[in-house]
């Protein structure tokens, strides 16, 4: 990739970040929480849960979504996207792990949910889901590294065992990703009503599915600019067209749900919130499902990302609404993140592209393309 | 929850306070904690905090809840509801997730943002005087009262004496009878407890439930998700084998 679009640009923004993120980490194990960041007593939590973490998470959805369509459901063209998602979902929750770290006040303690069980907590169901879904997205990465490595036998039984694997990674993200929503069932009294819902798992897994997909196109986009390699056109405008689908399904739930609680009033009264509302329902769903909805656009590469980004959009700004403004009505104050708080998530989102990077060059991540010539 | 007889509860009447912060200082005094007696809002190192609104002065301290919520959400158990009452916290568990901030209705639990090994802070009822059968700090230095410590089901049953006896004096509601699901804390005020700032609208079913209704799902998801999906798979790929074997045989014939 030398040869393109400014590499050495890229790299020494790669390692600005990571150096400005390992110093503010230094500063955060050093002297507490308080030194790098503005959580406080009234919002313990902040950026690093609400993006690193609830939307890390989810936009490594593509991850169990597209394996089981391609495994489960037996659709087989879906399957050159298989490699990029497993590669983004098994990085977006290694660096999850990384900004749990981070944040965790006592991260020396993670390793106690697996003795000690408070199966009451959705906390105790995320810890759990964190850690298996990683040990299986690991399992199912490492077909890439053997067959770099050669290592044959151990393919062979790591295809074996590729159906339980793609069936148990579906139970967990669907688990996972709805618990992240689970999270949030306890403060019905500090979470805004246009947010806060009984139906907030069912919420947070449909949004995921769509964000999943959503990434794929972003992905695919980004591998083709950077590396030359990407997924086939009509491949990645079918899955645009699948995601046109998704949004529907959140779209109507979500509507039904605000109808059914009646609280769609709210979203019509001038507010804050009911700006932030529409950012991210209008903005972030509506309108690229609408625009997705024209096989025009589906057809245009360039439209198509601009779609798949509104989604990846919509998705980070209901997040960051469920854990953070949606409480300012409740709590009082404001919480915005301290520059160093950013420094870290950006630290890891450079860890991800950098990794990614990596990982196009030198092995099969997009099997249609050859491999690196280098 | 099994009920628990004979929970340690305390009651504060706030007609009673004569805002002499003398609770305030005790607590910081049996904690080892900090500053003086002059606290308005609770913080890592004020575990009980008084606000003055006008001739009234109004305690802030944990509530002790019957079914806590910090509790319920705690994924290692580092904070439990005791048999005795206290809702007690043992910082050598804790992660540090602070999901039992978040879940707090009453926003107390408090965190020490400025160490580099830090621990929940909040009231613990003085658990360890009470398990020696001794009074709390708090408890013990209120010189009028204001502030007593019993058994729950008789300070309620004291309570609401209390307010049959002097209804004049009382506004007729005991908060922590049955806000999110009962307290071991018992107010009684002279003024409806919205206008002193007190946490409104709370349920009177514990909020723990709320999450329960859908942890109790889990497992059904994970059997009928897991048999959904293989059904899925055996069918879509013996779709395929049929439609190998019927080309085979179509190629026989041909
Ligand atoms: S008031 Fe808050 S911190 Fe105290 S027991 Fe209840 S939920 Fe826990
Ligand atoms: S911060 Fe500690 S006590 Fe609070 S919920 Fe997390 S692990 Fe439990």
């Amino acid at each position: 990739m030398r040869d393109r679009y400014g590499v050495p640009f890229w790299k020494a923004v790669f390692y600005l970040l990571t150096a400005v993120g390992f110093v503010v980490l230094v500063r955060r194990y050093a002297y507490g929480l308080g030194a790098v960041t503005n959580l406080s007593d009234a919002y313990p939590w902040g950026l690093w849960i609400g993006f690193d973490v609830l939307c890390g998470v989810g936009l490594a959805a593509g991850g169990f979504t597209i394996t089981t369509v391609v495994y489960v459901f037996n659709a087989k063209r879906f399957k050159p996207i298989v490699r990029p998602t497993i590669l983004t979902a098994f990085l977006g929750y290694v660096l999850v792990i990384v900004a749990l770290l981070a944040d965790l006040g006592r991260p020396w303690n993670l390793w106690r949910p697996i003795v000690l069980w408070n199966p009451r907590s959705v906390m105790f169901e995320v810890a759990w889901c964190v850690m298996l879904y990683t040990t299986v997205l690991a399992l199912e990465f490492s077909s890439l590294l053997l067959e770099k490595l050669r290592w044959t036998r151990a393919l062979a039984v790591q295809q074996a065992v590729t159906l339980p694997l793609v069936v148990a990674g579906a139970l967990l993200s669907t688990l996972h990703q709805s618990s992240l929503g689970s999270l949030y069932l306890i403060v019905p009294g500090k979470l805004h009503p246009l947010w806060y819902t009984p139906l907030l798992p069912v919420l947070f897994f449909l949004s995921a599915i769509a964000v999943g997909l959503a990434m794929v196109i972003v992905e695919s986009r980004l591998s083709s600019r950077a590396f030359g390699r990407a997924l086939e056109m009509p491949l990645v405008s079918e899955v645009g067209r699948v995601l046109v689908a998704a949004l529907g399904v959140y779209a109507v739930t979500r509507v039904f749900d605000l109808a059914d609680r009646g609280v769609l009033g709210a979203a019509f009264r001038p507010t804050g919130e009911a700006g932030l509302f529409w950012l991210e329902f209008l903005g972030g769903v509506l309108l690229p499902m609408g625009r997705l909805a024209a096989p025009r656009v589906r057809a245009n590469t360039g439209a198509l990302y601009g779609a798949a980004l509104l989604t990846v959009m919509g998705f980070v700004v209901h997040r960051l609404n469920v854990s953070i403004t949606g409480f300012e009505s409740a709590q009082g104050g404001r919480y915005v993140p301290a520059w160093s708080e950013l420094a870290i998530t950006l630290m890891l989102v450079a860890l991800g592209f950098g990794v990614f990077a990596l990982a196009v060059r030198h092995l099969r991540v997009y099997p249609e393309a050859a491999p690196a010539r280098a | 929850m099994p009920k628990r007889r004979r929970s340690r509860a305390l009651l504060v009447d706030i007609t009673r306070c004569i805002g002499c912060r003398a609770c305030v200082g005790a607590c910081k005094e049996a904690h080892g904690l900090p500053g003086d007696d002059t606290a308005t809002e609770l913080s890592a190192t004020s575990l009980t905090a008084m606000v003055d609104q006008g001739d009234l002065h109004v305690r802030r301290l944990c509530m002790h809840c019957e079914d806590p919520s910090c509790a319920s959400v705690c994924p290692v158990g580092a904070l439990h509801k005791t048999d005795l009452g206290p809702v007690a916290y043992d910082a050598r568990l804790c992660l540090g997730c602070r999901y039992c901030m978040v879940a707090c209705p009453f926003n107390v639990p408090r965190y020490e943002w400025t160490k580099a090994v830090p621990a929940v802070r909040k009231c613990d009822m003085c658990i360890e005087r009470v398990a020696q059968g001794q009074l709390p700090a708090c408890v013990d230095a209120c010189p009028v009262e204001a502030t007593v410590a019993g058994d729950r089901d008789e300070l309620l049953a004291e309570a609401h004496h209390r307010i049959a006896e002097r209804p004049g004096d009382y506004h007729p509601h005991v908060y922590g009878e049955t806000e999110a699901g009962g307290t071991s804390v018992l107010f009684l005020s002279p003024v409806p407890f919205a206008q002193l700032g007190f946490v409104q609208g709370l349920p009177a079913e514990p909020l723990p439930d709320l999450t329960w209704q859908v942890l109790e799902k889990v497992p059904g998801v994970v059997t009928l998700g897991g048999a959904a999906l293989l059904a899925v798979w055996w069918i879509t790929h013996r779709r395929e084998e049929v439609a190998a074997a019927q080309t085979a045989r179509e190629d026989d014939h041909a």
